[in-house]
């Protein structure tokens, strides 16, 4: 079978039983681990979570070496899922610690927790390597993840757990949004604010641990951190953006998993990062919201209808007009004849902007407060802006002025 | 144990523990010197995100070139580094997002880029792997030729020396030159970059300066030592020093001591540690130079004379 027929019967999960689980077990992890992303994102504290990844590998040592010492072969899931667990937390708390208690910043504290704990973890990798049970205990899979070879009581425990932790994520989700944006008001709503950012780092560990096996501990930053960001290029709302970076996750676990299941040579974690890295160039590009496609339409737009405005008051106070761009606009949308004298509906348009700018003007004066004069961008004609009632109030001055003047 | 000693520094330590040692001290300060300015800078993860950008650049440099000769592979783990800094910056200015989320999704899409091309290519014909990228090799860049302490003075030993020894002590002598030549201005810019900039001091490239610096250490430790020590390195000594004064001066002075003591203390107890409990095997030095930095560190913030924050009582 093909690489390409390969894919696309794993794709739908037809490629058998175990790649299937895997499959699903790598996406729901990416749904979780893409809604648990969002919220640590939106709290600004996304490198937390590279240090609580990092800090999971002496814990994977650790209980390898318990379990193996009380006679099991070590590499048990759920023992090395606790394991990690447990050595992740302390290194959470070693963060938080080193951040309150001392005058160092949280960034040093995250880079320190991560060395230190890899570096520890790595020494206990070497000793298992020389212990007799050890030598094909895999563990250094756990570095960059992978999922060929993988039992399907592993797979299942994977799925189980990211599911559960997506059930986790929607029960706190209003709490943990209103932490997100805003901790001060959060407590005074009575909302526990510390508890709310421990389970938020909690999730993010859980997600760790259940991601060890496929993602590996150095790249499970990557499904907590590119999701969110990604989301973040198409909304400004949470809950739109929660959705978006659950689902981005989890279609980049699932298109990854397939992937690597179709090709053995290519490792799951990496594959699954780039394909969310993927679905972000994507965004970044192509995004309504915030993709560079449409930051660049709307500031082509934007600069034209300056020119245009520009050029009209220039026609009005029958100033000479240089700027090419300026002639380009006003001979293109029939302001001007090619010679450069403004046509008959140049001249209503350009006296209607004068008019417009005279009207600005008086409204300044009599009306400083009025939230439109905040608003105004010195292109939006004024009747979008203000009450007729109001233009015919600032045009009754106007003619007025203008009488006391004759 | 004390014959352990003796033998210990004898031939057998200059052939096979003296230039290792060395190297990991060399690594050790190159990282600490710029780390210094990098923690006060608040960019203690830069260092992070270079050493994990360096593989994907040593492997692409592995497959234009077709060699793993030093040269190419610095300057391709060098151009990563600088590309990883520029898409930090464009993520950050193209999703609008903090900082850390920018550098976060690079490094990781980077590393992830590297290790897949590392398995996609054929390197089996030499020696390059992710083991390897987080490993270091401290352990095999001994001193084949080395047949005692003489050894030192004798021209032909000296010229079979590993060539990361001489390698990291040119970008040591070129990091100190920067540090030294720009103290004033390094100081000033990263205490108060507004008055840097208003005495006229160009902050933008000071800094820029700062970041290459950081990310030749890094790239220089690294084919010695690894990503871990180099990690390690860039944040530990200087957050330890960090809590033991002051003044600048003499927290750059504390970092080096600091990454000094870790670099000895971290390749003497990975190396002779488990034979003091009668295994015969050795452990990997990069992880336990790391572990040592991080028990330095832990002491610090419990009894470090400047742990607190100025200005902050000491809590009831």
């Amino acid at each position: 079978m093909s690489f390409v027929d390969y894919f696309i019967s794993a794709l739908f999960l037809q490629a058998g039983y175990n790649s299937a689980l895997v499959a699903v077990g790598a996406g729901l992890l990416g749904l979780s681990a893409g809604s648990a992303g969002a919220f640590i994102f939106l709290r600004k504290r996304a490198l937390v979570s590279d240090a609580i990844s990092h800090a999971t590998l002496p814990g994977v040592g650790l209980a390898f070496m318990i379990m193996v010492a009380f006679g099991s072969d070590g590499r048990w899931l759920p023992g090395l899922i606790i394991g990690s667990a447990i050595s992740s937390a302390i290194g959470l708390i070693l963060v938080e610690w080193i951040t309150r208690k001392t005058r160092l910043t949280e960034d040093a504290a995250i880079g320190a927790v991560l060395s230190v704990f890899f570096g520890f973890g790595i020494v206990l990798l070497t000793i298992i390597q020389t212990m007799s049970s050890g030598r094909q205990a895999g563990l250094e899979n756990f570095l960059l993840g992978a999922t060929a070879g993988m039992l399907i009581s592993e797979a299942t425990t994977i799925a189980i757990a990211g599911a559960l932790a997506a059930g986790f994520v929607f029960l706190l989700r209003r709490p943990m949004t209103l932490v997100a944006f805003d901790p001060e008001y959060a407590a005074t709503t009575g909302v526990n604010v510390r508890n709310i950012d421990l389970a938020m780092m909690g999730l993010a560990l859980i997600v760790t641990v259940i991601g060890l096996k496929i993602v590996g501990l150095i790249l499970i930053v990557a499904l907590l951190i590119i999701p969110p960001v990604t989301a973040r290029l198409w909304t400004n709302q949470v809950g739109k953006m929660i959705g978006i970076s659950a689902l981005v996750g989890g279609v980049s676990g699932y298109i990854g998993a397939v992937l690597s299941a179709a090709e053995a040579s290519i490792p799951t974690g990496p594959i699954i990062v780039l394909v969310a890295f993927g679905f972000f160039m994507i965004s970044a590009l192509f995004s309504p919201l915030r993709g560079a496609l449409a930051s660049a339409l709307r500031h082509h737009k934007f600069q034209r209808r300056v020119h245009r405005r520009q050029g009209l008051l220039a026609l009005a106070r029958r100033e000479p007009i240089y700027d090419g761009l300026t002639l380009r606009i006003l001979r293109r949308s029939g302001m001007i004849r090619r010679d450069g004298v403004a046509t008959l509906r140049g001249r209503a348009a350009s006296e209607k902007a004068s008019r417009d700018e005279a009207r600005w003007a008086v409204a300044r004066r009599i009306l400083p407060d009025d939230s439109a004069i905040e608003r105004y961008d010195g292109l939006t004609p004024i009747e979008q802006m203000m009450t007729s009632d109001q233009i015919a109030e600032i045009d009754r001055m106007i003619a007025e002025q203008n009488g006391a003047k004759a | 144990m004390i014959n352990d000693l003796i033998t210990a520094l004898g031939a057998e330590f200059v052939q096979l523990s003296l230039t290792p040692i060395l190297i990991g001290v060399l690594a050790a300060i190159a990282c600490a010197l710029p780390g210094n300015f990098l923690l006060l800078r608040r960019q203690a993860l830069i260092g992070d995100a270079i050493s994990h950008v360096v593989l994907p650049g040593i492997v692409a440099a592995f497959l234009v070139t077709g060699t793993i000769s030093a040269i190419p592979m610095m300057l391709g783990a060098g151009a990563a580094a600088i590309v990883a800094v520029v898409m930090i910056e464009v993520v950050k200015r193209l999703g609008r997002v903090e900082p850390g989320a920018a550098m976060g999704l690079v490094f990781t899409t980077l590393f992830a880029a590297g290790v897949l091309l590392l398995e996609m290519t054929d390197t089996s014909s030499v020696h390059i792997d992710v083991q390897h990228a987080l490993l270091g090799n401290l352990e095999s860049l001994i001193w084949f030729d080395a047949e005692g302490w003489s050894s030192l003075l004798d021209p032909q030993a000296l010229a079979t020396l590993p060539p990361q020894l001489p390698r990291l002590a040119i970008v040591l002598v070129g990091i100190m030159l920067f540090i030294g030549l720009f103290w004033k201005e390094l100081k000033i810019s990263t205490f108060d970059a507004a008055f840097a900039g208003a005495i006229g001091i160009r902050t933008g490239i000071l800094g820029f300066a700062l970041v290459v610096c950081t990310a030749i250490a890094a790239v220089a430790a690294f084919d010695a030592v690894g990503s871990i020590i180099v990690i390690a390195m860039f944040v530990c000594p200087p957050a330890s020093a960090r809590l033991m004064t002051n003044q600048l001066g003499r927290q750059v002075a504390w970092s080096v001591l600091f990454a000094t003591i870790s670099a000895i203390l971290g390749y003497v107890f990975a190396g002779y540690g488990p034979g003091w409990f009668g295994s015969p095997y050795a452990v990997s030095a990069a992880g336990m130079i790391a572990t040592i930095s991080g028990i330095i560190m832990l002491l610090t913030c419990l009894f470090g004379p400047q742990r607190k924050r100025t200005g902050q009582q000491a809590e009831a």
